[in-house]
């Protein structure tokens, strides 16, 4: 208890010392740092506060040290995230690789894929992508059909992804391929990395509903990936394709815990609260006075601390070093469920202000829950649809039988 | 705030739930409900209860108790409601002796614990008055005379209210009828003249009476806690009550969910398990995700009440997230019970029926999830 106590001190001088007061404030969407060759800071203290945490390998504390990780017990990871929610610290580095990639090459990947690959996605100079939706394979995604043959030295690659988050942005991706065409589905699957820069390579972006374009087609033609730079065995890639799914869905089901707090970040916008926009809009003071939207408000807030409490206690529960489980499943599925509420109910209580697309007549913060609205719908799409993490409960966690299981799909 | 269970209170846990699962099983319920049982529970299951040290888990050394704070009386209280158990461990233990160690003086604590802890004292809260939950619309009156003061009125949804010794009596003493200053509690015997106590027979089975005060003359030295002052401590022994419920609803909920799920793995339609249809695979996933949110709620609440740095309205609002999220859960699990075991889930013979039973009055005692997210809202300020 001794040493986490003093860990602790240490922690939070260091932090008092190191980060930025800038970075003591709630995020805002332009000013997160995802790193990479071509990094943007809007703010320039994200770069001062990203290299002070990266020097400690403190973006990825509990990664060991030889790879630039912080190597940081659980305990002292816990203790890390409670001092830097006591500043309101904002994270250093939101990466893919930090959330998805890294956590299966420390399980699946050689020490040699390892050296190379897990410091600099620690000092955010690379930035992922991830090749794993198709188009035509969306919820069934073990039918994809991009082809990688061996040709001496190196795979080639041909086919397209579909969804790849931030394709035009990234640098590598960690791409899923078919190895085997002659056998059943998931066995011919394997998960190699490769170079955004590759000849070959051309992106796309889709634009969504909400106008943003997060997401591109991804186009590969005679693309050459050494052949070193396949992870874990041929033909096995569709088990760690499925864990990286669960890193995929705690990733996302932490979103759902930030909105846990029902607060959209700003502590002095209108819309900072649910109740506190729905009474603002309304002119109330004291009480809201629809009471119908008051009880759902209220609802939603029962529920979005019941989960939060749920993802605290599946902390707790968690052993050291086991990752994550079934029941990620339920936390994105829940999570994602929750964010969309969240939006509803937002909408509800702005009223007509929340229905503003451009222009005047509406103030900037409006025109972003138009959009935030929009791009909630997809929470419970991307990262597995609500039915498949509904599937993924009943077959992993509630051991219930699988009618499927002798035809096509195996999810 | 712990929210796993340390090794002390799983040790506890796992010799309640054998002591529930081989002593009072939901069979004992059957036989009470079957045999028009008098008393409602049974005295020798409640016997060895009070052998076990139940009735002093969460009551202070000093008068006599264990001193092993809600969280334990929390997960004996989940394992009884595994086992849709009847006894006073909800009226004499959790809201009785909380009541007297929360507001009893001294010398009260040190006379009354003692005597609940050993079973020779059962304690019934009368606080309801109308057909829903509304702790400070009260009506019944206490009119000070000389050196007593005269009870007058009636209280509904009594647990245990005709076989307690003792009722605890929220009375107003001054103010207006829905006012939280004005209310007074007393200790009030249940043999005292002028009081009539009516048993009446609940679908969950277990005891409830209706009161009436006619004029029920009771001395000063009964009161509990200060005159008029009374709202806020009973507030806070209601939310430690609503809390426990909660535990129990738990532990019913469980119990309901694995039979649920043990159905779908070997009831067969159309040759195939019922359970590998989708169409009830997601309801159960759903009802699963519901069961951790409450697993959740219930043990942060119970562990607030046993952190001394939390204020009042800390664990009201802990309370009523607990109360509201578990009294929508239980009904959403209890109609899937009955529906998803089909016509035989619709049979007295079977069991399921006594879980749909318990859980619509386990979901209004002391408030249903309406109530608490209004309340929720007021502590909330909006």
């Amino acid at each position: 208890m001794q040493a986490l106590d003093d860990f602790r001190s240490s922690a939070r001088v260091w932090l008092e010392e190191n980060c930025p007061q800038s970075m003591r404030t709630a995020m805002v969407q332009e000013e997160i740092v995802w790193g990479g060759r071509r990094p943007h800071y809007e703010n320039p203290e994200s770069k001062v506060w990203l290299d002070r945490l990266a020097e400690k390998g403190w973006t990825c504390p509990t990664w060991p040290q030889e790879y630039g990780g912080g190597g940081l017990s659980k305990e002292q990871t816990i203790i890390l995230n409670e001092e830097l929610r006591r500043i309101n610290a904002r994270p250093g580095l939101t990466s893919f690789g930090i959330s998805m990639l890294g956590p299966v090459l420390l399980e699946y990947g050689s020490h040699e894929q390892k050296l190379e690959h897990l410091p600099k996605i620690v000092r955010g100079e690379i930035r992922w992508c991830q090749g794993y939706s198709e188009p035509g394979s969306g919820s069934d995604l073990a039918s994809l059909k991009t082809k990688a043959e061996l040709q001496g030295d190196h795979y080639l690659i041909n086919g397209s992804k579909i969804w790849t988050s931030y394709a035009d942005k990234a640098d590598w991706i960690f791409c899923l391929v078919r190895t085997d065409f002659d056998v059943p589905k998931h066995a011919g699957i394997s998960f190699i990395l490769f170079d955004m820069a590759s000849e070959g390579i051309t992106t796309k972006p889709i634009q969504l509903i909400s106008g943003a374009s997060p997401f591109c087609e991804t186009f590969f033609d005679d693309v050459k990936a050494p052949k070193n730079n396949l992870v874990g065995r041929l033909n096995d890639g569709w088990t760690i394709a499925k864990r990286l799914l669960q890193h995929e869905r705690t990733m996302i089901s932490s979103f759902g815990l930030a909105s846990g707090q029902s607060d959209r970040g700003g502590t002095t916008s209108t819309v900072a609260s649910l109740e506190g926009a729905a009474m603002h809009y309304r002119g109330d003071k004291g009480k809201l006075s629809d009471l119908v939207l008051r009880d759902e408000i209220a609802q939603f807030k029962i529920d979005s601390t019941a989960f939060m409490l749920t993802s605290q206690r599946s902390i707790e529960e968690s052993k050291q070093g086991q990752g994550p489980n079934a029941t990620s499943s339920m936390l994105k599925n829940y999570g994602c469920e929750l964010n969309k509420r969240r939006y509803e109910i937002l909408m509800k209580a702005l009223g007509s202000q929340s229905l503003g697309w451009e222009g005047e007549g509406f103030n900037a913060e409006e025109l972003l829950v138009t959009r935030e609205w929009l791009r909630s719908k997809a929470n419970s799409i991307e990262g597995g649809t609500s039915e498949v993490q509904l599937n993924v409960i009943a077959k992993r966690v509630l051991g219930l039988p699988d009618i499927l299981s002798m035809s096509k799909t195996n999810q | 705030m712990a929210l796993v269970l340390n090794e002390d209170q799983q040790m506890l846990k796992d010799s309640a739930k054998n002591f529930c699962q081989q002593s009072s099983p939901l069979s004992v319920l059957r036989k009470l409900r079957d045999t028009n049982d008098e008393i409602g529970f049974d005295t020798q299951i409640w016997q060895q209860m009070l052998s076990l040290g139940w009735a002093g888990i969460a009551v202070p050394e000093t008068y006599g108790g264990f001193n092993f704070g809600y969280s334990g009386l929390g997960v004996v209280l989940e394992e009884s409601g595994r086992t849709l158990t009847s006894s006073p461990l909800i009226p004499s233990v959790l809201i009785g002796a909380t009541a007297i160690n929360e507001i009893g003086s001294e010398s009260q604590k040190l006379e009354l614990l003692p005597k609940i802890i050993a079973g020779e004292l059962l304690l019934a809260l009368a606080v309801d008055e109308q057909a829903t939950h509304s702790p400070s619309n009260i009506t019944t009156t206490a009119t000070k005379t000389d050196k007593t003061y005269l009870i007058q009125g009636k209280k509904t949804f009594v647990l245990d209210g005709h076989v307690a010794d003792k009722l605890i009596v929220v009375t107003r003493t001054a103010g207006g009828t829905d006012k939280e200053a004005g209310i007074t509690l007393f200790l009030v015997d249940s043999d005292s003249p002028g009081l009539e106590i009516k048993r009446t027979l609940m679908v969950d089975n277990r005891n409830s009476a209706q009161v009436h005060f006619d004029d029920v003359e009771v001395p000063s030295e009964a009161m509990l806690g200060e005159e008029g002052n009374g709202f806020i401590a009973l507030d806070r022994v209601l939310d430690i009550a609503r809390i426990g419920i909660a535990a129990e609803m738990l532990g019913s909920i469980q119990e309901l969910f694995d039979r649920i799920i043990d159905y779908l793995k070997q009831r067969e339609q159309f040759g195939v398990l019922i359970g590998s249809f989708q169409g009830l695979q997601h309801r159960a996933a759903t009802m699963y995700s519901e069961i951790e949110l409450c697993k959740s709620t219930v043990r942060a609440a119970l562990a607030a009440l046993d952190n001394p740095d939390l204020d009042r309205i800390e664990i009201a609002e802990l309370a009523s997230i607990a109360k509201a999220k578990l009294s929508e859960v239980y009904f959403l699990v209890s109609n899937e019970g009955v529906q998803m075991h089909g016509g035989i889930g619709m049979t007295d013979e079977f069991d399921i029926g006594f879980f749909i039973k318990r859980a619509r009055v386990a979901q209004q005692f002391l408030g249903d999830a309406t109530f608490h997210r209004d309340r929720y809202a007021t502590l909330k300020k909006f």
